[in-house]
């Protein structure tokens, strides 16, 4: 049987020569699976895209089409309650932006194996939640006469969070040079080892609430749920890389919602996948269907050069060789401005330019043509 | 080849544009005449010689001749003219880049403010990166690496002397410390600067010298580009150009007319500014900081850029998108009684409407008739276009001179007839499926007709939308139209690979009657099969009485099979073109879900599907006829005891709903993590009143038994889903606005009617009275309340969606499949090495992939 498939492997695509493996009866005579594979064969010859098939274009209409069936209603909750998501129109649009400021970051936090059974989960969320310094303080003053910051430390908090207060020190004593930071009891003292003004230290003052003490940097919230027979984290706010050095965390299985993060962390080829599902996201949770061909197509458009570039005039579109394409977009006089100096050629290669000169456009049947030799 | 069909043939083809800078010799060249005068018209109104209209430049009038090329009107396409400038002018597009080649270049020797290794090293970096990466790369490259370095340096390394520095101030003045620089000081400037640096500046020496950049001489557009229009009074009225050259014409005489007489130097200056100013907006009249040029009514001149950039712009409205002829927009209205295939055009349509036919040997006699019957007589024709490409229009008068002269070779153009071919197209086109090819079928009154089965692909309803129709005029286009783009060939959609076209409205819930309510004997169903169309009775029952179903399955092949389920879950099977069991609702017959239409499209093809769902709506829409169909308010009636058990739900979703305000203020709810307590109540009311909603429709479905009108639309999902049953029987329900219940509106309330803090139900927006039942005034206006809200949105929805859909087809519509199976954009370059990893077509796959198990099925026989 193995042999079969093997004869099979190249002719048919992997996927779905897994899903025949799967849906083979039992006891089935090699004669009738060989058919079957025939058959899976001849059907997916028929089903082949034709030569000059324009594509893109397909994909392009068959996500603005149903873009126009998407409700702008920004928010809405995805999977829990508790959260805000930015959905629909609002969020394709930042995905095929390629945006690097999202609305609303969010990572999905697997945790490794004994941590995700939903012991102690609270407190596991708590320590991948960012503390900043004023989360765990409850007082901040100015001592004049000594001319120190005194901070009061919450125990309470600290210890929901599994802290102590020398765990403070470190973090606070970088974060501020040229100043001596004290710990006694739950006071923390910072002292100025030159001589400050008052105003510099009330400067210091604010600037030390905003101090990370411990956490991942810019998650502010966490919320555990539970997922089939584990227990996962949902953040707001995203730092993947932050994340996967982190000891509870699974670094196989956490994902963001952030696709210049992914990129930088794992890759264009993940950038890539993420921007596919996230785009599939958005189009189940509208309860649209366009083919994921479409959104690959799109998605590898976008990660083609290496990096991310938005459906936009900064990025996709200033890739494109035609000047009369990249005239038709946007800012047509710049773009023939700047082709005039350098005596830039038009190709003509592509669909616009043909279309304003009256000619056949090159895709399709404009794609075939005849060679003869002239006697 | 015949000589007389040569004139079609296309012998030229563009193979490339090349943009450049003109330069002032080449200005001169290929002008025909100098504008040397402001006036437009002697007193006889006829052009003045060397004026802006002068005839040597184009000819726009009737009856005057083109002194440069001899030709009339509309036959000349005009030509260029020129003007010597009496001082340079800076041209506007280019300050930014003379700005830099001021700074880069030493004011002294003119050459760049770098040693000559380093010089040559960023020549050779460049010319690379233009081979390599093209002209986009090297302009980013220079931009953000040579300019950067050129412009930081100080002391020319040549020549020793310092570098000044350099400011515009805006719009078209330079200053050298402080000082003003001259355009004539620019000039002189950039005439220094020696052509084998340029390429640093991304210029390119074949095309352009920097100091072509700084104007003195101006082209002037031909007549024709700028044409006057004669207004009813016999006035002329200029175009917005003319209008500026004349400016500039004007106050170049003067300049000249003051340098001659040796006026001031201020006087001068001022004009010469002036002149700047001219020739700026005449380029861009939307210059930041500059004064935009005006009308006398106030509205602003539009003038060069104005013309080209934007959506009316020349690039986006006239070449990128075109108008067309042979085309007719009219109303639509539904025929079930015409094929999927065709469309229904009015009479006075296709007779105005043409098609081209080549007049031969063999169809000589059968066009004459058409000649003969004349533009007035249907089907007749209306054109004769001689083999010279000459068209004669058919009259009464000229008929039999006409007929006397045809020959082979002549073309007739002749009305529309049945089975001719059209393109049929509904904006906004969003979809491959919003123009499709339709055969034509000439019908009486003045609408076009369509099949309501093809209204979801256009999205298309029938309370007056407008369709447009264009007639292919050449064979070449006829084929294409039919072969690629007939609506049958359009079935499967591309978007997501289901069918995209199936029953609507009555065509559903007639076969759902069929199937689940009637019976009829014999000879009702063989009247209500042949007046659908079905003439091969032989698979009927030998019965007297036939079940819904026996009637329904004469539409279907007999050798087809079938396995699936209907909208209520249960299985919908076929077995040897027989439906034995399940309901004929939207799961199978409807656009979308409907695996069955898909099956149907695979195992037979296209024709045999749009067929069916023709006859299918036809038997659909004949068995409401004949059994009766009607919905009313009846239809709604609730007995007692159900409307008791609603009230029930209601009150107890309202106690419940008491209790959490009670805890709230009591500060005792339990709150969801990371939320607040009024968040958490909001959430917890939320929670029971749409779980109560939810109830009170379950009660609804559960009491609605019969099968009314309105009834059997929810079940066969023909029309309204079971909700809005509830809704007109049992309960509204919450009216939600951003994701929550109502809370905007005055202080802490949301109507002066409520009393301040107030969070229940009734207070924040639920509506616990049924459609039926009347809504009280507050809920009627939380309606309108959500009602706007939901307006708003597809308002505001509409533009950005269709932003991201423009930018969405710029971006990927030149991406094709090659011969290779790789898919690549224009300048070939490899987007993926195989079209969405598996080279298959979602329009011939089905929902997007192969259907494993149907083949497995088919060939284990299980």
């Amino acid at each position: 049987m193995d042999a079969l498939f093997k004869k099979y492997e190249g002719k048919i695509p992997n996927s779905l020569l897994k899903e025949v493996k799967e849906n083979l009866p039992d006891k089935v005579t090699p004669k009738k699976a060989e058919a079957v594979l025939q058959r899976v064969y001849e059907e997916c010859q028929l089903a082949k895209v034709d030569a000059g098939e324009s594509v893109g274009l397909i994909a392009a209409e068959s996500i603005g089409e149903q873009g126009t069936q998407m409700t702008l209603n920004t928010f809405h909750y995805a999977g829990v309650a508790e959260m805000n998501v930015t959905v629909g129109l609002p969020r394709l649009i930042e995905i095929l932006d390629g945006r690097k400021n999202l609305s609303t970051p969010m990572m999905e936090i697997y945790l490794n194996s004994p941590y995700n059974k939903g012991k102690d989960i609270k407190k596991i969320a708590l320590s991948i939640k960012e503390t900043k310094l004023a989360d765990i303080a409850s007082e901040f003053s100015i001592n004049i006469a000594e001319l120190i910051v005194e901070i009061v430390i919450d125990e309470g908090k600290m210890k929901a969070i599994g802290l102590d207060t020398a765990a403070i020190e470190k973090p606070l004593s970088k974060a501020v040079k040229d100043f001596e930071v004290k710990t006694d009891g739950n006071i923390v003292t910072i002292k100025s080892t030159k001589d400050e003004s008052l105003n510099e230290l009330y400067k210091i003052k604010e600037k030390i609430k905003k101090v990370h003490i411990s956490g991942i940097k810019d998650v502010y919230q966490v919320l555990p749920v539970r997922r089939g027979d584990e227990f996962i984290i949902i953040t707001a706010g995203s730092n993947l890389k932050a994340a996967f050095d982190n000891e509870y965390v699974d670094s196989s299985r956490t994902t963001t919602n952030h696709i210049h993060e992914v990129l930088a962390v794992l890759g264009v080829e993940a950038a890539r996948q993420a921007i596919i599902n996230e785009v599939f996201k958005v189009i189940e949770n509208q309860g649209l269907n366009i083919d994921k061909r479409h959104m690959m197509l799109v998605a590898d458009m976008m990660c083609s050069s290496g990096a991310i570039k938005g459906i936009t005039r900064y990025g996709v579109v200033s890739e494109k060789t035609s000047v009369l394409a990249k005239a038709s977009f946007e800012t047509p006089i710049k773009h023939i401005i700047s082709a005039a100096l350098v005596g830039e050629e038009d190709k003509l290669n592509s669909v616009v330019e043909n279309v304003m000169l009256n000619q056949a456009v090159p895709v399709g049947t404009g794609l075939p043509s005849l060679v003869t030799k002239i006697k | 080849m015949p000589e007389e069909f040569e004139s079609q043939y296309v012998y030229k083809k563009v193979k490339s544009i090349v943009f450049g800078v003109l330069s002032p010799k080449m200005i001169k060249k290929m002008a025909s005449a100098k504008v040397v005068t402001p006036e437009l018209y002697d007193k006889e109104g006829y052009p003045v010689d060397g004026g802006l209209m002068d005839t040597r430049l184009g000819v726009i009038d009737p009856g005057l001749k083109c002194r440069t090329c001899g030709s009339k009107l509309k036959e000349c396409i005009g030509h260029f003219g020129y003007i010597e400038i009496a001082r340079p002018v800076i041209h506007i597009k280019y300050v930014n880049l003379i700005q830099v080649i001021l700074k880069a270049t030493c004011r002294e020797c003119g050459k760049v403010m770098v040693p000559k290794s380093k010089v040559d090293k960023y020549l050779s970096t460049i010319e690379t990166i233009k081979k390599e990466n093209g002209c986009d790369k090297m302009r980013a490259y220079i931009k953000s690496v040579v300019i950067k370095d050129l412009v930081a340096q100080t002391k020319c390394p040549h020549c020793k002397s310092r570098q000044h520095k350099i400011a515009i101030e805006k719009p078209t003045t330079f200053l050298e410390n402080d000082k003003r620089l001259s355009p004539i000081e620019i000039r002189t400037r950039l005439e220094k600067v020696s052509d084998d640096i340029l390429p640093l500046f991304s210029m390119n020496t074949e095309f352009v010298r920097p100091e072509w950049l700084v104007l003195t001489v101006l082209p002037i557009p031909p007549v024709t580009m700028r044409p006057s229009i004669t207004l009813e009074s016999g006035e002329r009225s200029e175009d917005d150009l003319t209008h500026k050259l004349g400016d500039i014409v004007r106050i170049n005489q003067r300049l000249f007319e003051n340098i001659n007489a040796g006026a001031p130097e201020i006087i001068i200056e001022d004009l010469w500014d002036l002149l700047q100013y001219h020739v700026t907006t005449f380029f861009d009249n939307d210059v930041a900081q500059l004064p935009p040029a005006r009308h006398r009514s106030g509205q602003p001149l539009k003038t060069i850029t104005e013309r080209i950039k934007s959506k009316e712009g020349r690039i986006r409205h006239n070449l990128a998108g075109k108008r067309t002829n042979f085309s007719a927009r009219t109303v639509i209205s539904p025929d079930p009684m015409i094929s999927l295939n065709e469309v229904g055009v009015p009479k006075i349509v296709a007779m105005k409407l043409t098609v081209p036919e080549r007049l031969t040997e063999w169809n000589m006699e059968y066009l004459k008739k058409f000649v003969e019957r004349g533009p007035k007589d249907y089907p007749g024709a209306n054109y004769v276009v001689r083999p010279d490409g000459r068209k004669k229009r058919i009259t009464d008068e000229m008929k039999e001179q006409i007929l006397e002269e045809l020959q082979p070779g002549y073309c007739v153009e002749r009305h529309l007839m049945d089975g001719d071919i059209a393109i049929f197209n509904r904006q906004p086109s969003l979809h491959k499926m919003s123009m499709m090819c339709h055969e034509i079928r000439v019908l009486p009154a003045k609408t076009f007709r369509l099949n309501p089965a093809v209204c979801a692909p256009y999205n298309a309803d029938f309370d007056g939308d407008e369709m447009n129709l264009h007639i292919p005029q050449t064979e070449e286009a006829r084929a294409e139209a039919e072969v690629l783009m007939k609506v049958e060939t359009q079935l499967i959609s591309s978007g997501f690979g289901l069918s995209v076209i199936g029953c609507i409205q009555d065509g559903i819930s007639g076969n759902y009657i069929l199937s689940e309510l009637v019976k009829l004997p014999r000879r009702t169903a063989i009247d209500l099969l042949l007046r659908v169309g079905v003439e091969d009775l032989s698979r009927l029952p030998k019965k007297d009485i036939i079940e819904g179903n026996e009637i329904f399955s004469m539409l279907l092949p007999a050798d087809f099979d079938f396995v699936g389920k209907d909208k209520s879950g249960t299985p919908f099977v076929i077995k040897k073109g027989m439906l034995i069991s399940g309901a004929l609702d939207t799961a199978n017959l409807g656009k979308g879900s409907g695996i069955m239409l898909r099956d149907l499209h695979k195992k037979y093809d296209a024709k045999v599907t749009a067929e069916f769902i023709t006859n299918a709506m036809r038997l659909g829409i004949y068995t409401v006829m004949q059994h009766g169909f009607t919905t009313s308010v009846e239809d709604t009636d609730l007995p007692h005891d159900a409307q008791a058990k609603i009230i029930e739900i209601l009150d107890g979703a309202y106690k419940k709903v008491e209790e959490f305000i009670d805890h709230f203020h009591k500060k005792i709810l339990e709150t969801f993590p990371g939320k607040t307590m009024a968040e958490t109540l909001e959430l917890r009311i939320m929670e029971v009143l749409n779980k109560a909603r939810n109830e009170t429709g379950e009660i609804v479905d559960k009491y609605s038994t019969k099968a009314t009108g309105t009834i059997i639309m929810s079940r066969s999902g023909s029309r309204g889903k079971p909700l809005n049953l509830a809704q007109m029987a049992g309960c509204v329900g919450q009216q939600a606005m951003r994701g929550g219940r109502i809370r905007s509106g005055y202080k802490d309330r949301t109507m002066s009617c409520f009393k301040q803090g107030d969070l229940s139900p009734a207070a924040r927006g639920f509506i616990r009275n049924s459609f039926k039942g009347g809504l009280t005034p507050s809920e009627f206006f939380f309606m309108g309340m959500t009602g706007r809200d939901s307006l708003m949105d597809t308002a505001l929805r509409t533009p950005k969606s269709g932003y991201l859909y423009r930018r969405l087809a710029n971006a990927l519509q030149d991406l094709k499949v090659e011969y290779d199976e790789t898919v690549r954009d224009a300048s070939k370059k490899i987007v993926q090495f195989q079209y969405g990893d598996d080279g298959i077509d979602v329009s011939k796959s089905e929902n997007g992939t192969i259907n494993i198990k149907r083949i497995v099925a088919e060939i284990t026989g299980k």
